[in-house]
């Protein structure tokens, strides 16, 4: 059986009524079904607008289908839960609390005792390359230190699922690479079941089991490619010739994407 | 970091020094900001001292500064003002206070909750304009010409302002902690009380800041009337024997204490939310 299963979800957006202001409504998304297997990493690839972000905002329970259903481990999702860790794009942690309470914050709500919470956060945070920085505050920390924060602080809820929405997106590329790189290892060591939206391709195929591709707005799927890059996957993978088959097919897939995204625009 | 970023780069190209000090946006020397506000301040003197000393205007509509200080020391070796002083920041205070603890809970409420919010909202935006020096008259009938009169006008000068005020930064919380709480296992209490209130919690303190400072307009107006002492029932007395310098004095204490309270505002604030610098 999947862990997660995605039967016919679609998203349209409601138009605004009024005489002057009046829009359609937005298609955003086709009714779209994905299944993705335990441990699997997907990323879903796609240019902007497509849709890719709505679909994982729906599988994190923070938009609600207008058809269709998710389940995890079989169970239909109502709502955002702890069970699906979320990192953002824009940086979401809580500016009054220091790095370790960022991380305490989900256990805390669950009533986690304080020295299990510190425990574990000290421990993650350690993964993430951010010992000696529990008490700094996220003002004072750089991007990519904030966004390691927010995968620590969705990895220490011990989530079922970790979903990523763009979390590299704002970073610089060689940050971003280097980050990609950590998350990779962090999946290779915990074996989470993880669904990452992107729209860079060297980041899709190099973390992926699966790049799912979706078509300009309406947003829906293209293709379903399995990656059959070897584990553990350095940053050399990027220059092998497989990496490159794979690189050059998805360019294609995502050029007719982009192309028709603009013309739409025109 | 935010202090590794560069400042603006002036203009390449004559001008030179000055050009550089009034660059947009660019902020100055802390020395520098200091010398600026004192000298405001010594400019105000001067100007004040040399209308009144050089007799360019008769000491019965304004006092030399010399004068009014004068008049402030007789104010509190022979008539006790120091009294007068503690009696209206009481009033202050507690009227604040009051409408403080009323409108926080509530503009938090209605900040977060929008059923809260389509009930008050119509009816304190029309309360807002009610003028508060207008219902003197009223809340002497109520309340005769007590302590509890002047309480009131301030409280109902405060305390509409204050939960528009208070709504308006709830609902301005980022809806992206919201969601990263909710997808951390956050419930809607938890949200609220771990999210809304602190995210929100500088903004209010400033809110509290400005308001305290309408406060001390609505104390003077409520101790113009019916009052037997406070600031506001001095300058009245003092206007019924032409004292301009009793007058000019007792205006500058209301404006030395409410220097005083926004300095100390300013430090709380910095000490309580030290995460919040610069933003």
């Amino acid at each position: 059986m999947s862990k997660l299963s995605i039967r016919g979800v679609e998203k349209t957006f409601p138009g605004r009524p009024g005489s002057s202001g009046a829009t359609a409504a937005t298609r955003a998304l086709e009714p779209t079904s994905l299944e993705v297997a335990d441990n699997d990493f997907i990323t879903i690839l796609g240019p902007s607008g497509c849709g890719k972000s709505t679909l994982l905002r729906i599988v994190a329970g923070l938009e609600t289908p207008s058809a269709g259903e998710v389940r995890l481990d079989g169970q239909p999702v109502h709502g955002p839960g702890p069970d699906r860790g979320m990192v953002f794009q824009s940086y979401t942690l809580f500016p009054w609390l220091s790095v370790r309470d960022n991380v305490c914050f989900g256990l805390r709500e669950r009533g986690v005792p304080r020295a299990e919470q510190l425990a574990v956060a000290d421990r993650f945070l350690a993964q993430v390359g951010l010992k000696g920085f529990e008490n700094h505050y996220p003002a004072q920390l750089s991007g990519g230190m904030q966004q390691r924060t927010a995968l620590a602080r969705a990895l220490a809820n011990d989530p079922k699922m970790l979903l990523l929405d763009e979390p590299f997106g704002a970073l610089d590329h060689q940050t971003r690479e280097v980050m990609q790189e950590l998350l990779l290892g962090i999946w290779e060591q915990h074996r989470k079941t993880v669904m990452f939206v992107t729209h860079d391709i060297d980041e899709a195929i190099f973390m992926a089991s699966r790049v799912v591709v979706m078509s300009a707005r309406p947003g829906r799927i293209k293709c379903d490619v399995p990656i059959e890059l070897p584990h553990p996957r350095s940053y050399k993978v990027k220059t092998t010739p497989e990496f490159a088959a794979y690189k050059e097919q998805l360019t294609e897939e995502i050029r007719v994407e982009t192309i028709k995204t603009l013309s739409m625009e025109a | 970091m935010a202090d590794t970023v560069s400042d603006p780069l002036p203009p390449q190209g004559g001008g030179g020094r000055r050009t550089a000090l009034f660059t947009p946006l660019k902020p100055v020397a802390p020395a520098l900001r200091t010398t600026l506000g004192i000298a405001c301040f010594v400019l105000f003197f001067l100007g004040w001292g040399i209308a009144t000393y050089g007799g360019f205007v008769k000491p019965l509509f304004l006092a030399s500064p010399g004068d009014s200080l004068k008049a402030g020391w007789a104010l509190f070796t022979e008539f006790g003002f120091a009294e007068d002083i503690g009696v209206t920041v009481w009033r202050v205070l507690a009227g604040f206070a009051l409408a403080a603890l009323v409108a926080v809970p509530l503009g938090i409420l209605m900040g977060a909750f929008k059923p809260v919010e389509a009930f008050f909202e119509a009816f304190v935006s029309f309360a807002r304009y009610l003028p508060a020096s207008a219902f003197i008259p009223l809340l002497i009938l109520w309340a005769g010409v007590g302590e509890m009169q002047k309480i009131l006008v301030i409280f109902i000068g405060s305390v509409f302002q204050l939960v528009i005020m208070v709504t308006v930064i709830v609902s301005g919380t980022r809806t992206d902690l919201v969601e990263a709480a909710y997808t951390l296992g956050a419930k809607r209490d938890g949200v609220v009380r771990r999210v809304l209130l602190p995210a929100s919690a500088p903004q209010i303190f400033e809110a509290l800041r400005l308001v305290l400072g309408w406060a001390w307009t609505y104390v003077i107006v409520a101790e113009l009337v019916g009052a037997s002492r406070g600031i506001g029932h001095m300058i009245i007395d003092a206007q019924r024997f032409l004292d301009t310098g009793q007058m000019i004095f007792g205006i500058f204490v209301i404006g030395v204490i409410g220097l005083v309270t926004d300095l100390a505002f300013r430090t709380l604030n910095a000490r309580l939310f030290p995460w919040a610098k610069g933003r």
